[in-house]
């Protein structure tokens, strides 16, 4: 006889990302590497910031940077002119990466000398929020002309979110973009999540930012 | 958006679990996503005919799909009302202070499978 049984599961899509995601955060912190997973829309500086970022902490800290932007080595180009190792992930036209994924590109990477790993994820602010990369933390950058309702379009991604950077508020004066109600808005998906306004541009708030993230590596490797 | 992805996350996971009960095939794979989890489920029927096609185990595999409801919660006056109806503001109190209780689910729900004969110790 063809026994027919029904399994029952009840368990979500991402449970095995979930757990290919942990079993990579707990390689890098045997090794001592800090992995920062880099979200936004397209265009709202994940670049620029990076760039700036890497400027000043680069004496301190051995810096990697993973390019995740679909198909193409614009970015990459950029991020190896401040100097820091990049490599370009050819992630296929997929709107986002997976813990899999990621550990694949860090594999290639080879990553066991260094402090920081940046991963700029693929411009979306909807499915990356979903998907688990085996980051320690996640950043968000919401840029002003983007508006300050976004945290209530996009509640998940401020959900997951651990710091949120403001970035081109050299451009305030032009947009009806009210960082109070920002604030409002991201602290009711998300209380007490730290935010930065920062301008890439000009490097205003730069500082605060990354004295943040500075923290946050010596922590992970003690 | 990413409904095709999702096939694969599914197809995968599934495989996993279908290896370590000793399946041999499987009928089908029920889903059930959350009223607002954003998911247009028409899109995924024809990529699963399409993709599952390559593997073996899942020859003739249907794809089912539920909905959850979507249920908001609101701390104030503590009571819940449907979601899609009345969004972020509670019908019962006018408070905005609510959150989702249910209706963001994309789960795997169960799966219809037949056994491999010879694995199978509790056959009559
Ligand atoms: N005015 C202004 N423009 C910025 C700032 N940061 C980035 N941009 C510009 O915004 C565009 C997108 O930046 P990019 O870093 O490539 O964004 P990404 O797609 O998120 O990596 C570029 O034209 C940048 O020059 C900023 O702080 N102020
Ligand atoms: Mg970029
Ligand atoms: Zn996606
Ligand atoms: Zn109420």
């Amino acid at each position: 006889m063809e026994s027919i049984r029904i399994i029952e599961l009840k368990e979500s899509i991402f449970a095995d990302n979930n757990a290919d995601a942990d079993r990579l955060r707990g390689q890098l912190k045997q090794q001592g590497t800090f992995l920062l997973n880099l979200m936004s829309s397209p265009g709202s500086g994940k670049t620029s910031t990076l760039k700036r970022t890497i400027a000043a902490l680069q004496d301190e800290l051995s810096i990697g940077v993973m390019e995740a932007d679909i198909d193409s080595d614009v970015d990459a180009a950029a991020i190896a002119a401040t100097g820091a190792r990049t490599i370009q992930l050819h992630t296929g036209g997929m709107c986002h990466l997976d813990a899999d994924m990621t550990r694949q590109g860090l594999t290639e990477f080879g990553t066991e000398d260094l402090d920081l790993v940046v991963l700029e994820n693929v411009g979306n602010l909807v499915c990356p929020a979903e998907f688990d990369t085996g980051a320690v933390k996640n950043a968000v950058i919401l840029s002003v002309p983007e508006g300050h309702d976004k945290p209530l379009k996009y509640p998940l991604m401020f959900e997951v979110a651990d710091v949120l950077i403001i970035n081109k508020i050299d451009v305030l004066p032009y947009f009806d973009f009210d960082i109070q109600k920002l604030t409002e808005y991201a602290h009711m998906r998300h209380p007490g999540l730290p935010i930065f306004p920062v301008s890439a541009k000009t490097g205003e708030g730069m500082d605060a930012w990354t004295d943040w993230l500075r923290r946050q590596v010596a922590e992970w490797k003690q | 958006m990413h409904e095709l992805g999702l096939v694969n996350y599914v197809v995968k996971q599934v495989s996993r679990i279908a290896e370590e009960n000793h399946v041999a095939k499987i009928h089908s794979v029920t889903l059930e996503f959350g009223e607002v989890s954003g998911i247009v489920t028409s899109y995924l029927y024809d990529y699963w005919n399409w993709y599952t096609k390559k593997f073996p185990l899942f020859d003739g595999a249907k794809l089912l799909c539920e909905e959850i409801p979507a249920v908001t919660w609101c701390d104030d006056c503590k009571q819940t009302y449907p979601t899609v109806q009345y969004g972020k503001t509670c019908p019962h109190c006018g408070s905005g202070n609510t959150w989702l209780q249910q209706g963001n689910e994309m789960n795997i729900k169960q799966i219809e499978v037949e056994d491999t004969r010879e694995g199978d110790q509790n056959g009559e």
